[in-house]
Parts: structure tokens; sequence; C-alpha cells
């Protein structure tokens, strides 16, 4: 799975960085999300797809690579 | 936030690159309006009407006159994704609210450079690991409310919940120090702002108008007030973690003070601006809707009956899924978008489709005509939150289902708002029951001022639930 980051909507909330911090950080310098894997592991997939459905501006999406 | 962004995947329609395009078409003009003032009456009367009848006159790009000023309104999934998704050097809000400017004041987010603007707008408290305080601060204020009912009596839904969302706003944006400090007058002035918001400030936002006196005679008070508590702290020697002290603690590098006392206080207004009248507006249409549809209000109840049965904390469970008292919010948030329409100057040329927006124009997207397309939202004068379950999905039409916005500057807050309905209504409808105490069609919404509000009277009867 491949997670797709739409920065045109990101807000930078911090929810995804909350539902799943092995993939999301949350950059208190410049405000901005990190992406910091963006195939991350299966084992993640129910964190990831949490994640994607509480971000509040629909930024994330979740694609089968 | 920032506009250069390289790891951008979605990559903005074609409609919006900058590089030079051809000339297209003048989107067409309404029909109507008065010399000089244009369209602006209609507006002030019946603005829903008026952006309709664009779209059904016009079709999904149609100009109408606001004094002069050129408004071209693009309605429809493909018109609402191209506004939103355009960028703040091209489509600028700044100058196309001329009724806040005299609210935020001189210098304060409409009147500062972007740059400045983002600075001030990105709001460190509306982050997710805050959510949980503010759950519980949503949930002792309401209890405050609440406290001094007894077992029967009588509100008015503006009132009401104008009064509550002002506590709970500025506790949760702004510090609970600060709102401790307020008084009922705080209340008072900040309605006399919302109420400076006639359309006719697209003619001049200072004409010597009632309506535009009382508001600027508000802010000052307004500045007085929140001045005093910024004198207080530093003569307290207090430093409480919450935004103010963060704005006053900001410096340019030559050790000036990033932001005047005056210019905070704008940022105030303008922070419990966006989160105010919006949240005050829908929490009296959800429980007006609840009332109107006693099915729903019966399953909402019984729903939060059951999830509370075991003593969990309001401030836990607003965080999570309420899914029957979701979908009612939503629904509401449909039929009474508490902004009816935003607005965009075009910066250099918009193009869309065969059309050209010249530069000077304003553009705007309507979340009124947006939210009842029935292509979209099938029998669309029909409150039913079934919409929203699994299968349909209706508000999953991003660019369709708006009440929040889109695109880089969707509502910032709506999460949060979204949680304080939740933990409002998690308390108010297990402590009492409620009855309308006028006729159902008797409660509206007053469009005469771009700041939407109930009607008054908008009464209730309460009665605690045994």
């Amino acid at each position: 799975m491949k997670v797709k980051l739409d920065r045109d909507l990101c807000q930078a909330h911090g929810v995804c960085a909350s539902e799943a911090p092995e993939v999301f950080e949350l950059d208190e310098e410049s405000g901005e999300l990190v992406l910091l894997q963006e195939q991350p592991p299966q084992d993640l997939r129910s964190k990831v797809e949490l994640a994607v459905k509480y971000c509040p501006t629909r930024a994330l999406l979740l694609e089968e690579a | 936030m920032s506009s250069a962004t390289p790891a951008s995947v979605a990559s903005p329609a074609a409609t919006q690159t900058p590089a030079p395009a051809a000339r297209g078409s003048d989107p067409p003009k309404l029909s109507g309006g008065l010399p000089w003032l244009g369209h602006l009456l209609e507006l002030r009367r019946r603005p829903i009407a008026l952006m309709q009848r664009v779209r059904d006159e016009c079709g999904e790009i149609g100009e109408f006159n606001l004094a002069g000023h050129r408004v071209v309104l693009l309605t429809g999934e493909e018109g609402n994704e191209a506004f939103f998704r355009a960028s703040d050097e091209q489509l600028d809000q700044a100058a196309a609210y001329p009724f806040m400017k005299p609210i935020f004041g001189a210098g304060v987010v409409f009147d500062a450079p972007p740059e400045q603007r983002k600075q001030a707008l990105r709001n460190r408290s509306l982050r997710d690991k805050f959510m949980r305080g503010h759950a519980q601060v949503i949930a002792d204020e309401t209890e405050r409310m609440l406290a001094g009912w007894g077992e029967e009596g009588e509100i008015d839904l503006l009132d009401f919940f104008a009064e509550l969302t002002i506590y709970t706003s500025s506790a949760c944006l702004l510090g609970k120090e600060f709102r401790e400090e307020l008084t009922p007058e705080f209340a008072t002035q900040y309605h006399e702002l919302e109420r400076g918001t006639d359309a006719i400030a697209y003619v001049n936002p200072y004409l010597p108008l009632p309506s535009f006196r009382k508001r600027d005679q508000a802010r000052r008070r307004l500045v007085e007030m929140i001045v005093g508590i910024i004198e207080q702290r530093k003569a307290e020697g207090r430093k409480p973690n919450d935004l103010l002290q963060v704005l006053t603690s900001l410096y340019h590098d030559g050790g000036r003070p990033r932001y005047t006392p005056d210019e905070i206080t704008g940022i105030f207004i303008s922070m419990m601006f966006a989160g105010h009248h919006t949240t005050s507006g829908t929490a009296a249409w959800t429980l007006i809707e609840l009332l109107r549809n006693p099915v729903y209000m019966d399953r909402v109840v019984a729903e939060l009956e059951q999830i509370y049965a075991d003593g969990v904390d309001v401030s836990y469970q607003a965080l999570r899924e309420i899914p029957e008292l979701e979908n009612v919010i939503k629904e509401t948030l449909r039929l009474h978008p508490p902004l009816i329409i935003v607005l965009r100057k075009v910066m250099y040329d918009f193009h869309y489709k065969r059309w050209t927006v010249p530069a000077g124009k304003l553009v705007a997207a309507s979340i009124a005509v947006s939210n009842r397309m029935p292509e979209c939202f099938p029998d669309p004068e029909r409150f039913d939150p079934e919409r929203y379950r699994p299968g349909r999905q209706e508000d999953q039409r991003v660019f369709a289902w708006i009440p929040f916005g889109g695109g880089r500057h969707r509502c910032i807050g709506a999460a949060f708002a979204i949680m304080q309905l939740k933990a409002i209504f998690s308390i108010l409808l297990r402590r009492y029951s409620f009855e309308m105490l006028q006729p159902s069609e008797s409660y509206r919404n007053d469009h005469s001022k771009m700041v939407v509000q109930l009607v008054q009277p908008c009464r209730v009867r309460y009665r605690r639930r045994a």
C-alpha cells in the first residue's frame, strides 16, 4: 500500500500523527506534516486506514501499490 | 500551506495554471438589478434565491453586480473545485470581504500581507493533540450553563447558544483565564460586531449607518477589555500556556514585538469570529431539526443513552464516533450552512473552461446552492441523515457537500466544530427534553446581514428528563 498526501489540502492538524506516528510526523518548527514512509508495511495498515479516515481535510489517500 | 509544494501529488486543475492562456469569453450576466446598486438589495433581501437564480439563468458560471463590484458565481462540483483549488496569489480573500475589515481592524488578517496572514492563521490550538483538553472544557462549559436551569423553563436558542459558544471558543482558543474575565457585556458587544456585517459595506464599510456606528463602538470596547487582560498578565507576571502568550512572546529580529496589542485584539476577534456564530447557529439548527424530526430525536437520544451507559467521559466520546448524531449534524449543516457564500478577489486572470474572469472582479462559490444540488443530493429539500450512511455517503463528494468550504482554505476548525457539537448535545439531550414554543416554520434565518443569524424570537421549552 502507498500513502499519498495532498499538500494543497493538508492543514497540519496532526490527526494522522496521532493515529499512525510510525508513518506521519508533525514538524513543530515548520508546522508542516512529514511523511516518514510512503509505503508502510502491512502491519500498519489498520493504523494508516484510521489516519486516512479521520483526516479533517481529507488530504490523505491510500493506494494499493 | 506554503505555495511551493514540490511533493504535491494531486496536480492542480489546468484551469488555474498561471501560464498565459488564450482569453476566454465573458461569463453570462444575470438579468435584473438596479442602476448603480445592481443586485445589492436583492442580496440583502433574498441572497439564496439570488444565487440560485444565477445558476438557473446563467448555468455553472454567471455574473451579478454588487454596487459596481462584479461577482462571478461558480456553481456545480467542477466550478467549486476550480474555485477552492486556486492559489491565494490568484484568488485573494482580503479584498473580497470589505465588511470584515472594520471588524478585524487595521493591519490584521484581511488587512495584513499574505505571509503575515498565514503566520497568524496557523492556529496551534486546533492541533489534534489539544482536542481532548478542548472537549473537557466544552463539557464543563455546557454543564455550567445548565447549572441554573432547574426542572423546566424556556430559552431563546440564539441567546443560549451564542452565549455558550462565546465561553467555549474563548476558553479553548484564547485561554481559560481570558474566558473567566468575560462579562455579559463581552457577549453583547460581540453580537454588535456580528450585526455590523451589512452587505451595504460593498458600497462603503464606513457609511454613517447605525449598525456600522454600533459596530465601531463595540470594537473599541472589546479592544479595551482585551488589552486590559494582556496588561494584567504582564503586571502579575503570569504566563499561561495559551495563544495570547504565544502572540505576545513573538518578536522581530530587532527585538520589536511581532504584534501590537491592537493587532492581537484583532486576531482574537477574527479567531472567535470564525468559530462563534457558525457553531452557535449550527447548534440551534441541530436542535430545531431534531424537534421537527422526532424519529431522529428518539434515535439520537437512544444512541447517547447506550454510549454513555457505562459512564464513559464526554471528553473522550466527543472525539469518537457517535454515528446517528453525526449524521444529523451533517444534514443540518447541509440544509442550514452558517456561511452561504464565499468570495475571492481575482488578482490575475482566472480561466475556467471557455470563460475568463479578468483581474479585479470577484469570484464566488455558493455553499447554500451547492448543498442543495439535486444531482448530488437526491430530494435535496428533505431532511435525511441517511444520506451519510455507508453506501451513500453523500458528504464524500467533497466539492458538492461544502458546508466547511474546500481545498486549502477548508475551514481549519471543522474537526473542532463537530467535536464541540457532539460534546454539547451529549450533555444537553441526555439531561433535558425539548419542545417548540412557536410554529415550526417560524424558526428561520435572518439573511439581511452577511453573518446569518436566527430570527428572534426562537424559543423552546426544556424539561429535565426523569
